[in-house]
């Protein structure tokens, strides 16, 4: 049972496992998908690619990032039977810009061949150390929800 | 116009007077009779009729005398003005190189418009060009100065810019950041990927890259590597390890590329501050009188620690065995000192008071290092906890080594045999070794006089309106913003995601997207390895606050947390899109007396009954549901109800 107490202004309840059970009746206003306001995920509604997604991390804004932009943008618009398979020119383009910094794109032979851009989970901007970039086979459906860190 | 009439009319009868005299000393020589003044009409003309032409002939030669005096004083005036400034001239064509202090930078002259058309007629190449004869740079202050400022030739300093032997800093950045940390980052960050090609400028007073300082007082505290106060690296709870620094140097081009990069960049300038901001002419002035325009400018300038008045008057033997704590330097100083004293005390018992303790007091395990926080709340995060959590958390951060002092109001502090002395105001008197003060921030507004913009006096810092826009061209985010928050009103926010947040956020809108703050940042805060909490919103303890909460079993802490989710920093968690499923928990909550124990729990802080803020107490990975009904702002009949969906006792 769940078991209140006022301390002032404080209130203060504990709850038990099965006080929480029976689902909540509070309600939430429904989410406009279209919201301008709102934090985009990857793509945004009118289906362009939303460069500023936390979820790139730093692939857009870098050096390398027009070679980044052009490389991802011909394959996210590729209409192919193999998608992007006629984008081999720019992702060329854009592994030779990362080749030259290193720090910041290690190198590491499965990843690069990996034509999807990194879903970057270490977002909070630091793919250049050592270990944090991996690259995720995670589809790039981006999180709905906010994305608080750049 | 009143003032012209009235000297007007007390010149008058001194004008007729003097005339009355003259008439009257004409008279007196001889050419009437003795017939006095009295006879004299008041209203008699010079030049009337009668009274004889000698008179007036001398009158008239006397008038025209003092006329020609004039003239001739004017023009040779006028001319000594135009061969001062030719000589001036050629003086500063002949010394390019050597740039003197100013004297006149104080002044501040707006210049009337007909200067300006002559400095607009030199070509646009050298924005440096400055329409008021107060620019500052290598002209010699003297007496003169105040002279040249009323001549209509304004010194063409455009004629030195391209002599000067600065590394080619580019004197026009199409985006200015002032401020180099995490506010501006994100702004850099957010403007490169929506401006391709974006030419962006950091100017920053520091002598690092950008970095973020949350690890500051936390994760480099409890690194095991000797070298880490050089490599800046720590492990994270999941062993991934990484740098405070948010990108190497390598992603940064140079100030000298900026302007010739062919896909523009971002570079940064350190160990420069920005000391004058010309928002008219939409430039700024550096502390070593270099100016770079801009088109749009973005101020996050972040802030100072505040000191405690009494050791700021206490002299510098005190002074030096304080620590104010922020930057990297910091840490260093910090780091150090610590080792070697067998006392330490921090002052302050807020976030970064409560962090530094607890990372001190785990330090104190091995070392045996005496430390001790003391405050004048009742208990740690008093001004953020309820009263009731607020007394358990401070329990907890004595658990971690660290003897509390609540209630400590300190009243003076003495060096004395080479220790500290605080006394405090009841009496207690507290020897240390070192005190760290950790008593909130100032937020830096040292631009705010020349550029003209507003300071907010309830919370200070700039005053920026929705779109965290001060003026035209100009944005301010991070520390030093206080912005209009649509949902919980005006405010300003001193967090590492806020100015994540606010810095993309300016960044946005400096690239044209017009949107307002929205997206509520959050904030977070770890006592010791097992009590941590996640918080959103507005969190203040004066605010009638509902607590709803479970026991915490071992799996509620930020340890567990950031093990589950597989992140290292707990506001990247939200990014990761729940990279590990959470699985329920196997061990039922054993029912036991709830007394006094707050393992986990939602609290909500409600402002005329809508929920404003949120504490998710060992409770992570729920942080958007919180921002969810904050942002909704309804007003709920049962808290209770609401704390249902956050599955507290889940993990």
């Amino acid at each position: 049972m769940s078991y209140c107490r006022q301390e002032g202004k404080d209130r203060i309840i504990f709850v038990t496992k099965e006080d929480h059970e029976a689902p909540s009746n509070a309600e939430l206003i429904a989410e406009d998908p279209h919201d301008p306001y709102e934090e985009q995920g990857l793509i945004l509604p009118d289906g362009a690619i939303n460069w500023n997604c936390p979820c790139l991390g730093g692939m857009a804004s870098g050096p390398c990032g027009a070679q980044f932009k052009e490389a991802f943008s011909c394959f996210h618009y590729s209409k192919e039977e193999v998608k992007g398979s006629e984008c081999i020119d720019h992702f060329r383009n854009m592994q030779e810009c990362m080749q030259r910094y290193p720090e910041l794109y290690p190198q590491e032979e499965d990843k690069e061949s990996s034509n999807q851009p990194e879903a970057n989970s270490a977002s909070d901007s630091t793919e250049g150390t050592a270990s944090s970039s991996q690259t995720d086979s995670v589809p790039l459906s981006s999180p709905t929800d906010s994305q608080t860190t750049s | 116009m009143l003032k012209c009439r009235t000297v007007w009319r007390k010149l008058a009868p001194l004008a007729r007077a003097s005339s009355t005299l003259c008439r009257q000393n004409v008279r007196r020589t001889g050419l009437h009779n003795a017939r006095l003044p009295a006879h004299v009409p008041g209203a008699h003309m010079a030049t009337g009729p009668g009274g004889g032409g000698r008179e007036n002939q001398l009158y008239v030669l006397l008038v025209g005398a003092t006329c020609l005096g004039g003239a001739i004083y004017a023009y040779r005036t006028v001319k000594g003005d135009q061969q001062r400034y030719d000589e001036r001239i050629a003086e500063i064509a002949s010394r390019p190189h050597r740039r003197t202090q100013q004297a006149t930078t104080s002044v501040q002259i707006e210049t009337p418009a007909a200067e300006t058309v002559e400095t607009e007629s030199v070509p646009e190449s050298e924005p440096q060009a400055t329409p008021s004869s107060e620019e500052p740079s290598p002209v010699v202050p003297d007496a003169e100065t105040a002279d040249s400022s009323e001549a209509p030739e304004p010194i063409q300093a455009e004629g030195l810019t391209t002599e000067q032997p600065s590394p080619a800093l580019p004197p026009h950045a199409p985006y200015l950041l002032i401020g180099g940390g995490t506010a501006s980052f994100a702004a850099a960050r957010s403007i490169r990927a929506r401006d391709p090609g974006a030419r962006v400028l950091i100017v920053t007073d520091e002598p690092d890259l950008p970095y973020m300082r949350p690890p500051l007082s936390k994760e480099l505290w409890f690194s095991d590597d000797p070298a880490v106060t050089e490599t800046l690296r720590f492990k994270q709870w999941n062993g991934k390890e990484r740098s405070i620094y948010f990108q190497p140097p390598s992603f940064y081009i140079t100030p000298e590329e900026l302007s010739t990069a062919e896909n523009g960049g971002v570079a940064v300038l350190t160990s420069k501050k920005v000391v004058h901001m010309d928002v008219r002419g939409n430039k700024v002035k550096l502390d070593d009188d270099t100016e770079i325009s801009y088109d749009k400018c973005l101020i996050a300038t972040g802030g100072i620690p505040r000191n405690l008045q009494v050791i700021d008057r206490a002299g510098d033997e005190v002074k030096q065995k304080t620590t104010l704590f922020r930057k990297i330097d910091d840490f260093r100083t910090l780091d150090k000192v610590s080792r070697n004293i067998k006392s330490i005390t921090v002052i302050g018992g807020g976030f970064l008071g409560s962090e530094l303790a607890c990372a001190l007091g785990r330090r104190s395990q091995d070392s045996g290092l005496e430390v001790i926080q003391m405050f004048p709340e009742k208990g740690n995060m008093g001004k953020v906890l309820p009263e009731y959590l607020s007394n358990w958390t401070t329990e907890k951060v004595k658990t971690e080594g660290v003897k509390v002092i609540p209630e400590a109001l300190v009243k003076s502090v003495t060096c004395k045999d080479d220790q500290l002395e605080i006394k405090l105001k009841d009496g207690r008197l507290i020897k240390t070794d070192h005190v760290v003060a950790a008593v909130g921030l100032e937020p830096n507004v040292d631009l705010a006089k020349s550029a003209g913009l507003e300071v907010d006096s309830d919370f200070g810092g700039y005053r920026v309106n929705a779109e965290l826009q001060a003026r035209s061209n100009i944005w301010v985010a991070g520390d030093a913003a206080c912005f209009y928050d649509i949902r919980l009103g005006r405010r300003r926010v001193e967090h590492h995601d806020h100015a994540v947040v606010s810095g993309r956020l300016a960044g946005e809108n400096m690239t044209g997207a017009n949107k307002p703050y929205w997206h509520q940042s959050m904030f977070w805060s770890d006592l010791g390895p097992d009590v941590g909490y996640e918080a959103i919103g507005i969190v203040d303890s004066s605010l009638p606050t509902v607590g709803v909460f479970a026991k915490a079993t071992a799996k509620d802490t930020p340890k567990a947390a950031t093990e589950e989710s597989g992140t290292g920093i707990r506001s990247e968690s939200e990014t990761e899109d729940v990279a590990s499923s959470p699985v329920a928990s196997s061990i039922p909550a054993p029912a036991e007396t709830h007394k006094d124990d707050y393992g986990k729990g939602v609290i909500f802080y409600l402002r005329d009954k809508v929920v404003v803020g949120i504490i998710l107490w060992n409770v992570f990975n729920r942080m958007p549901i919180a921002r969810k009904i904050i942002k909704d702002g309804e007003e709920h009949g049962d808290l209770n109800e609401v704390a249902k969906l956050f599955n507290i006792h889940e993990d």
